[in-house]
């Protein structure tokens, strides 16, 4: 778990320098209610409080529901998101490796149906200590003061993600081409400085982050391979056959919380399946979802209800998908005992047994 | 597909799960082999290997000289136990066993003359090659040699095993794949011709042409003796076998070093190959060319708690305490004693209990070394998944374990676990994995134990029922013999007085 949050850090604190004062109050919101109603729900239940906070993965679970909001988004989304993600998406289950869904993204997509407005108001990054960047105190009156972002002077930053720019456009006739201009640049999606969550801004270092995970042995490459690996083929693919409405594999894989969601989300030990083989279903089938949410789906993002679907399906994966037993077939049978005096018979008739 | 070292039939092939433990063997593994003096009694258990206990043929205060039998095989599947020394029978009863439960077993218990005066009818064959397979077998049956890995299965049953099954190969396992031990290492150095010796011996006995010797790589010696000495036979290859735990779980090796797979709940000689332990062939070298039966073995003795950490050639029915005290006692109080190795042994329930043919290894382990930690939840982070060598879900095995469903945990292939603990030691909530599931089999074992009871009690209670039943009716029918008879009786009586009267009635008659 620390090595996951330590994964973390680097893509958190780019995101945090990019989004400014705001979104550091957030994130701080964020992980505190997340810890706090974890350590209230404990109490509650009479299970030891600080030993099992030690254990990390309320915070865990903070952090990545952090990563996933509008940096902008006022305190009480956090506060709300924090109390959805532990008491809805894990106590609720019984507490750490009971839970069917992922709490995070449990809370997000409650935050999402519940506040649609302010979960989907975007700003474009302005770093700290640059011109346009709110200071501190700014920074406080946007996070605590309870008013809109409009009324405090800064919608000329507000904004759609690229995601949802784009689906807007091309909901408009806008051909792919033109509704991509101007947001749509691969290079500063990779790096980050581009409207969206914490997150979601820099592909490049979550990757980073994951594939160190993968290298220290934290995760196993079977799920973000086969996540990313899905939704490479598929916008490749609808890209060939259209590529006035399709984008291709930069686009999906550069944009939203895809990164995010192939490394630290979907790769989440307690609501993925146990067996090798139920890990590759489980990541193709979130790249699936995920490509046909974003493209035909109602929402712009669809990684959140992915890896809920998925998380759904995971007892069923882990039932059909169980590694061979040695010495059974696939379906639990015993092996067949070679029989080499019947063949030795049938095959040299006359000579008999040697 | 592995190529992880010489191999005279090809590669290596590859097996899924095992892991890696750090495997001490460094603290005994230079020590050789030291014979431990005589105790001044042993307690020798009639119950050493799997199948029927043996019967005991002595009487207390019994002179007996060494290699002597004291018990007899009782039945197709047990051994007999042999007098480890000559002296004299001072008890016949239930002495503290060498297993977790420490429960009180029927033991022999014999002290020492200290003359160690064998038995006159000890006497070797000059060629065992030129012997029917069946007199090996019977000769390695009567010197009660059992599977010295630790399973104790009767070694004779094994080599008989050619009657019922098409046998091609014969493998030794000299894998020694747990961590710490070193006797079977010490033994290929040391008594290489012997092991040798007695793994030909049971080639010939089993009539297979073929003879693998597996050895893990991190024994480079004891490799690299064998090798010599099998250059000269043809039919031998010595083969360096990945460092891997659980490399010398049988079927794992055979598949291993054959790449054919052993059916679920078959033998490994359903495709042909017999599998035997280093120190086994060494016994079977000593009974045919010496004739000596089993009645010591190689223990390692170690851990950090022991003082000086060695390999003992140990007479059975030695208490530990003898090697322990003889390893210059514990240099800190141990955390943790375990008889065998630190993955599959049992822990041990006191220092009197005694080694018998099975008992590999001794260990004192210090706290840092046991790195027992409190059991956290489960986070299901498959871990133990990758770790099974048999392809089991242990996570789910356990849950089904703990909520009490055995059932369950059968469905998901409990009884294919061959409990290596891979499991456990990869887990980092550190459950107990492999505790519950030798839990759980010993429950099952006793639940199978008691419906055999339930039915035998039912059969008998039927019987005694069917029997009491059957005797009323017999009861029922003298009576109504008797009865009837004594209707005849009366009958007869009747008629003859009748008769009377009529006689006197027709006298009187005249008589007028
Ligand atoms: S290794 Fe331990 S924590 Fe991980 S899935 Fe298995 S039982 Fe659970
Ligand atoms: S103890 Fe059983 S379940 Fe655990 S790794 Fe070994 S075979 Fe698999």
């Amino acid at each position: 778990m620390a090595l996951v949050m330590l994964a973390l850090v680097p893509a958190t604190l780019f995101g945090l320098s990019q989004f400014g004062w705001p979104a550091i109050f957030l994130f701080t919101v964020t992980l505190g209610a997340t810890l706090g109603f974890e350590a209230l729900s404990l109490a509650a239940a009479g299970k030891p409080v600080r030993l099992t906070l030690m254990d990390g993965s309320a915070l865990l679970t903070g952090w990545l529901l952090a990563l996933t909001l509008p940096p902008w988004a006022p305190w009480w989304i956090g506060v709300v998101g924090g109390a959805l993600a532990v008491l809805l998406g894990k106590q609720v289950f019984g507490g750490i490796g009971q839970n069917l869904f992922n709490p995070a993204m449990v809370a997000r997509v409650a935050l999402l149906i519940s506040f649609p407005l302010e979960m989907t108001r975007w700003v474009a990054p302005a770093p700290l200590f640059t011109g346009d960047a709110p200071g501190f105190f700014e920074g406080l009156t946007i996070t605590f003061g309870g008013q809109t972002l409009d009324a405090l002077g800064f919608d000329a930053m507000s904004g759609a993600s690229i995601l949802g720019h784009v689906r807007t456009e091309l909901g408009q006739g806008e051909v792919l081409n033109a509704a991509l201009t101007g947001v749509f640049d691969p290079f500063s999606a990779l790096l980050g400085t581009v409207p969206g969550s914490l997150g979601e801004t820099s592909a490049l270092l979550i990757a980073l982050g994951g594939l160190w995970l993968i290298y220290k042995g934290v995760i196993d490459w079977r799920i973000p391979a086969a996540l990313l690996g899905t939704v490479a083929v598929l916008a490749t693919g609808m890209h060939l056959i259209d590529p006035g409405h399709y984008a291709g594999a930069p686009y999906h894989l550069l944009t939203g919380s895809i990164m995010l969601a192939a490394f630290f989300i979907a790769t989440d030990p307690v609501t993925s399946p146990v067996s090798r083989a139920g890990q590759l279903v489980f990541g193709a089938g979130v790249g699936l979802l995920v490509y046909v949410i974003r493209t035909w789906g109602g929402y712009p993002e669809g990684v959140a209800f992915a890896v809920l679907l998925m998380n759904a399906a995971t007892p069923m994966l882990d039932h059909y998908l169980k590694p061979r037993i040695y010495g059974r077939d696939r379906r639990g049978q015993p092996l067949e005992y070679p029989q080499p005096e019947a063949t030795a018979a049938t095959a040299k008739p006359g000579e008999g047994r040697q | 597909m592995n190529v992880l070292g010489f191999n005279l039939f090809g590669e290596l092939h590859g097996i899924r799960g095992g892991v890696h433990p750090d495997d001490r063997k460094s603290l005994a593994a230079g020590q050789p082999i030291e014979d431990l003096p005589l105790p001044g009694l042993l307690h020798i258990p009639l119950q050493q290997h799997i199948g029927a206990a043996a019967n005991p043929v002595v009487q207390r205060r019994q002179q007996v000289r060494k290699g002597e039998v004291i018990a007899h095989a009782q039945g197709a599947v047990s051994a007999p136990i042999h007098a480890p020394t000559s002296g004299r029978i001072v008890g016949l009863g239930l002495y503290p066993a060498n297993h977790p439960s420490g429960l009180n077993v029927r033991t022999i218990t014999l002290q020492p003359d200290g003359e160690d005066r064998w038995h006159p009818d000890i006497r070797g064959v000059e060629d065992p090659f030129a012997l029917e397979p069946a007199e090996v077998a019977k000769r390695v049956a009567a010197a009660g040699i059992v599977g010295m890995g630790g399973a104790t299965f009767p070694s004779a049953v094994k080599l008989n095993l050619r009657n019922r099954y098409s046998l091609h190969t014969l493998v030794i396992n000299g894998a020694e794949c747990e961590p710490y031990l070193t006797c079977d290492d010490r033994l290929m150095r040391e008594h290489t011709a012997q092991v040798l010796d007695g793994v030909r011996i049971m080639a010939h006995a089993l009539g297979v042409s073929r003879i693998i010797i597996g050895i893990e790589g991190n024994k480079p010696e004891a490799l690299a003796a064998m090798r010599e000495a099998a250059a000269e036979h043809a039919e031998v290859s010595v083969v360096k076998l990945p460092t891997r735990y659980p490399m010398g779980s049988e079927k794992h090796l055979v598949q291993t070093l054959t790449g054919k797979e052993t059916p679920a709940r078959g033998l490994t000689a359903d495709i042909g190959v017999v599998v035997h332990n280093p120190a086994t062939a060494f016994a079977v070298h000593e009974a045919l060319r010496l004739g000596r039966p089993l009645i010591s073995r190689v223990v390692t003795v170690t851990g950090q708690a022991v003082a000086q950490p060695k390999n003992l050639r140990v007479p059975i029915g030695t208490r530990v305490q003898a090697l322990v005290d003889h390893c210059g006692g514990f240099s800190e109080e141990p955390a943790k004693l375990i008889s065998g190795g630190p993955m599959m042994g049992q822990p041990l329930a006191e220092l009197r209990v005694p080694i018998m043919k099975g008992s590999n290894g001794v260990l004192a382990l210090t706290p840092a070394e046991t790195g027992q930690r409190a059991p956290a939840p489960c986070i299901r982070c498959a871990s133990c998944v990758g770790a099974c060598p048999c392809g089991l879900v242990p996570l789910t095995m356990a849950a089904h374990v703990r909520t009490g469903d055995l059932d369950g945990a059968v469905d998901q292939g409990l009884m294919d676990c061959i409990g290596c603990g891979s499991c456990a030691y990869v887990c980092p909530a550190h459950i107990p994995l492999v505790q519950f599931f030798n839990h759980a089999k010993g429950e099952l074992a006793a639940r199978g134990r008691a419906k055999q009871k339930q039915t035998e009690t039912k059969r008998l209670a039927e019987a005694r029922t069917a029997r009491i039943e059957a005797q009323k009716q017999a009861k029922r029918a003298a009576m109504a013999k008797r009865k009837a008879e004594q209707a005849a009786q009366k009958a007869k009586e009747q008629a003859k007085e009748q008769a009377a009267a009529k006689a006197d009635h027709v006298e009187a008659a005249e008589a007028n």
